[in-house]
């Protein structure tokens, strides 16, 4: 069973994903997504070196993705308004340094993902020889309310899911 | 356009609702990567784009189909999952590509350095 399945989870999506793209549950492509779905993990694992993420949590991850959709429109907004109606040369866009304790690397690819997705930030990369954050944020005013909201509103939920607990 | 004249007001409203305001934030973000004045701030034009843009077309064209072939059609969802699992990663390459440029090339005023996380290196 493991050896036929390393990766249930991928192949749970991908035969999802296959059936919502032909939008059909007929046989033969219930059958094709079963191939398709058991076959590209078989081939596709050995080039990904981490086992498959066990998602824990699915009411923390529910509240996590509601969070940032919510922050996704309202930040929208935000920068639709500076772009049409603030000077350029007043838009404050500056790095800044934001200390992680997530460590899990499915957690930090999602928390890049949510960050980048969301309008007016840009992850950079974690700065190296350290575990700080590097993030650009396009109008930046008060840096003690990003580092509390991406620590406590996005981080922690993820360190919840992917590590099982919170840190010590 | 075949069939729109069938299409009932209770839908016909939110879907041109939602195209106009997702034509108007894809506007804005072009607008926004024409007038910001360096590549730091030019990149968060497109995001607004990608993501309430895109997200207002796509769920306009999920109810437009749904009702007028009066079945669930929802494979717009998948374009939504491509979206987000690759414009972050892009939009990550391309910002760190763009610091490392900048600070290699050691010019001033190109908006790296600001905030202080990134120094040039120091002048020979």
């Amino acid at each position: 069973m493991k050896r036929l399945l390393p990766r249930p989870f991928t192949t749970g999506a991908l035969f999802l994903l296959w059936l919502l793209i032909n939008q059909s549950l007929s046989p033969g492509n219930l059958l094709l997504a079963l191939v398709l779905a058991v076959g590209i993990p078989l081939l596709t694992s050995p080039l990904q070196p981490l086992p498959d993420p066990r998602p824990v949590r699915p009411l923390v991850l529910f509240r996590l993705l509601s969070f940032a959709l919510v922050e996704i429109i309202r930040s929208c907004f935000n920068v639709s308004r500076i772009i049409l109606f603030v000077k350029p040369d007043k838009v404050k866009s500056q790095f800044m340094r934001i200390p992680l304790d997530l460590e899990n690397p499915y957690g930090l690819a999602m928390l890049s993902c949510l960050i980048n997705t969301t309008p007016g930030t840009v992850w950079v990369e974690i700065l190296p020889g350290s575990r700080e954050l590097a993030l650009h944020v396009f109008d930046l005013h008060d840096e003690q309310w990003w580092v509390d909201t991406i620590k406590t509103r996005y981080e922690k939920p993820l360190i919840d899911i992917f590590e099982g607990g919170s840190p010590a | 356009m075949n069939g729109v004249e069938n299409l009932p007001a209770w839908v016909a409203l939110p879907v041109s609702f939602l195209l106009i305001l997702g034509g108007c934030i894809i506007f804005i973000g072009a607008l926004g990567l024409l007038r910001l004045p360096n590549f730091y701030q030019r990149i968060h034009g497109p995001a607004i784009a990608i993501t309430l843009g895109a997200g207002c077309l796509l769920i306009a064209s999920m109810l437009y189909f749904s009702v007028l072939q009066s079945r669930i059609v929802i494979h717009e969802l998948a374009i939504s999952i491509f979206i987000l699992m690759t414009a972050p990663v892009v939009s990550m390459l391309l910002m760190r590509a763009a610091v490392y440029r900048d600070l290699r090339a050691g010019k001033h005023d190109t908006g790296a350095e600001s905030g202080d996380v990134y120094r040039l290196p120091a002048e020979k």
